[in-house]
C-alpha cells in the first residue's frame, strides 16, 4: 500500500509496574476507517489503547501517527497529536456538570464537531446539562464520554468498550453514532468483547490473544471466520 | 455599660472580633492548603512558613526599597509564589510517586529551614510593620470601636476566599482544576499540561499564604514565628472542614476562629484547646469532616 496508514502500531510492549502486559503488539489503521481490536478478558485491549495515549507505566516499541513517532512524548502531547481516548470506565468527572465535562478537553486542532451538531446528535445532553456529571444514566455518561472528544479536533477516536453494559437500545444507538462519525470522517479503533455489535460498524478487525495479535479479519470475511472467532473469544 | 450573659458588651464583641480576624487568618491559609491537597496530594507543611515569608517580604519591601504596603499586597504573593514554584520544581514534584509520608517530611523540613533561616538573619522576638496611613484609626460602630484596619482585614480576606471560590466553581479554568483533582491522568490524555497546572497550583497556593502574610504584617508583629503559631490550628480547620474542601475551609476557618474568641470570654482557660476538642467530635461524627466526601 503506497498510502501511509494513519496510525502504525509496531512491536509495542507495555508494563504494569512489573508486569508486562504487552508482547509486541503490530497493527495498523488507515483513515477513515472503523478497525476494532477483539478478544477475550485480559488479552491486553485496553492496555493497548492506554499504550497509544502514553497512559501506561512503560512501553517499548514504536507508535507512529501519521508518520510521527509519538512513543516517548507525553499524554498531553500525544493528545495535542489528535489522538483522543474515551476510556473504558467512561471518565466522567463527578464535581463537573454536564456542560463542563463536555467542554472540559482543550481544542486540539480546527475540524471539530460544534456545539449544536453535538446536541443534534445527543439531545440527551442539552436537557441535562447542569445535572452533575455522575448523576446521568449509564447510557447518557457513555455518550457525553464521546461526545466530549468529538468537538476537540481529534482525528482518531479510541473507544475503550463503549456497550459495556448498556441496555440493547442504547447499544444501538451507540452503532449508529460510531457509523455516523465514520461518515463525518472520523477515524476510530474500537475496542469490543462483543463482535456481533462490532461487526455492524466495522471495516477490520484485530484478535488479541496474550498481549499480541494473532489474526486480521476483514469485515466482509466475518462470517467465513465464524468457526475460528468462536475459537478466539471462546463464545 | 450594657453586658450580655454577664459579660460587658465591649468585651465580648471585642473577643468576637478578635475571633473574626483569626478566623479570617485561617480560611485564607487553609483554603491554600485545601486547593494544594486536592491536586497534589501533599499536606504543605511549609504553609506557615510561606505565610510568614509573606510578611517578612512586606516588611522588607518596605525597609530596604521603601515599597509600601499596598505595592507589598501584590509583589510579596508574586515573590513567594515564585519561590513556591521553584520549591515544587526542583523538590515537591520528585515526590508524588513515593507515598504520602515523604511530602509531610520534606514540607516539614522546609518549614524548619526557611524559619530557621529567618531567625538567624532577623532575631524572633519581631519587628513593627505601620498600619497604612489610609487604613489608620477606628470607627465607631455605636456598640463597639472598630479598628479599621482589622476591619478591612475581614473584609479582604472575605474577597479573597469567595474570589478564590469563584474561580474554582464557576470558571474553566476551576473546572479544569476540579477534573484533575479528581483524575489527572486522563485529563493529561485530554492534552492538558498537568504537570504544569499542578506547579501553577502550588505557586498560586503559595501566593494565597503570602498574600495573608501581608494582611498580617500590621496585626501581628513581623516575627519567624508568626506562621508555626498559626499552623496548628490551620491543620485543625482543614480536618474538620474535610480535606481538600473549598468551602469547608473558609466557613471552618471563620466558624472556629469565633468559636475560640467566645471560648476566651466565656472560659478563658479552655480557648487554646477548644479547636482540638471540636476536631475530635467532628472526627468521631464524620470522620471525613463536615463537608468532605466519604472516602
Amino acid at each position: 500500500m503506497a498510502e501511509m496508514p494513519m496510525l502504525a502500531v509496531d512491536a509495542l510492549h507495555a508494563w504494569y509496574g512489573e508486569s508486562h502486559i504487552l508482547h509486541g503488539v503490530d497493527f495498523t489503521v488507515n483513515e477513515g476507517e472503523v478497525v476494532t481490536l477483539l478478544g477475550r478478558n485480559g488479552a491486553g485491549k485496553t492496555t493497548t489503547m492506554k499504550a497509544i495515549m502514553g497512559l501506561v507505566g512503560r512501553r517499548e516499541g514504536s507508535i507512529r501517527y501519521r508518520g510521527t513517532e509519538t512513543i516517548a512524548l507525553r499524554p498531553d502531547l500525544i493528545a495535542r497529536a489528535g489522538i483522543a481516548l474515551c476510556p473504558e470506565e467512561r471518565g466522567i468527572f463527578a464535581s463537573l456538570n454536564v456542560t463542563e465535562n463536555l467542554l472540559l478537553p482543550p481544542v486540539v486542532a480546527s475540524g471539530g464537531l460544534d456545539l449544536p451538531t453535538i446536541y443534534a446528535l445527543f439531545p440527551n445532553l442539552k436537557e441535562r446539562s447542569a445535572s452533575q456529571g455522575t448523576k446521568l444514566s449509564g447510557g447518557e455518561q457513555q455518550m457525553l464520554a464521546i461526545a466530549r472528544i468529538l468537538r476537540t479536533g481529534a482525528r482518531l477516536l479510541l473507544l475503550d468498550e463503549p456497550t459495556e453494559g448498556l441496555a440493547p437500545v442504547i447499544v444501538q444507538q451507540i452503532g449508529r453514532t460510531i457509523r455516523e462519525i465514520k461518515a463525518r470522517g472520523f477515524t476510530v479503533l474500537l475496542v469490543e468483547q462483543n463482535f456481533r455489535f462490532a461487526a455492524t460498524v466495522a471495516d477490520r478487525h484485530y484478535v488479541m490473544e496474550h498481549g499480541k495479535i494473532v489474526d486480521m479479519i476483514p469485515n466482509a470475511a466475518l462470517s467465513s471466520n465464524m468457526g475460528k472467532l468462536h475459537e478466539y473469544l471462546g463464545v | 455599660m450594657f453586658t450580655i450573659f454577664g459579660i460587658p458588651g465591649p468585651l465580648l464583641f471585642g473577643q468576637l472580633l478578635l475571633g473574626l480576624i483569626n478566623g479570617a487568618f485561617y480560611a485564607m491559609l487553609s483554603l491554600g492548603l485545601a486547593v494544594i491537597f486536592g491536586l497534589l496530594n501533599i499536606i504543605n507543611f511549609a504553609h506557615g512558613a510561606l505565610f510568614m515569608m509573606g510578611a517578612f517580604v512586606a516588611w522588607m519591601l518596605l525597609n530596604y526599597a521603601g515599597i509600601g504596603y499596598w505595592w507589598a499586597l501584590l509583589l510579596a504573593p508574586l515573590i513567594v509564589g515564585a519561590f513556591g514554584l521553584v520549591l515544587e520544581r526542583t523538590l515537591i514534584s520528585r515526590l508524588y510517586k513515593l507515598d504520602h509520608l515523604y511530602g509531610l517530611l520534606l514540607t516539614f523540613g522546609l518549614a524548619l529551614v526557611i524559619e530557621g533561616l529567618f531567625r538567624n538573619e532577623y532575631g524572633s522576638s519581631g519587628m513593627p510593620y505601620q498600619i497604612p496611613s489610609a487604613l489608620q484609626g477606628a470607627t465607631n460602630l455605636g456598640f463597639m470601636f472598630l479598628p479599621n484596619y482589622r476591619g478591612w482585614v475581614v473584609v479582604a480576606a472575605l474577597v479573597v476566599c469567595l474570589a478564590t471560590w469563584l474561580l474554582i466553581e464557576k470558571t474553566k479554568l476551576g473546572a479544569m482544576l476540579r477534573a484533575a483533582t479528581e483524575n489527572a491522568p486522563l485529563v493529561q490524555a485530554f492534552g492538558v499540561n498537568v504537570p504544569r497546572m499542578v506547579t501553577l497550583t502550588y505557586a498560586g497556593g503559595v501566593a494565597l499564604a503570602a498574600l495573608a502574610g501581608v494582611l498580617a504584617a500590621p496585626i501581628y508583629s513581623v516575627n519567624p514565628n508568626m506562621g508555626s503559631s498559626f499552623i496548628n490550628t490551620v491543620f485543625a480547620v482543614v480536618v474538620i472542614g474535610g480535606m481538600g474542601s473549598i468551602i469547608g475551609s473558609v466557613l471552618t476557618g471563620f466558624g472556629l476562629g469565633i468559636i475560640e474568641g467566645l471560648t476566651k470570654v466565656f472560659y478563658p482557660e479552655a480557648s487554646a484547646t477548644v479547636v482540638f476538642v471540636v476536631m475530635a467530635i467532628v472526627l468521631l461524627t464524620r470522620p471525613a469532616g463536615l463537608f468532605g466526601k466519604a472516602a
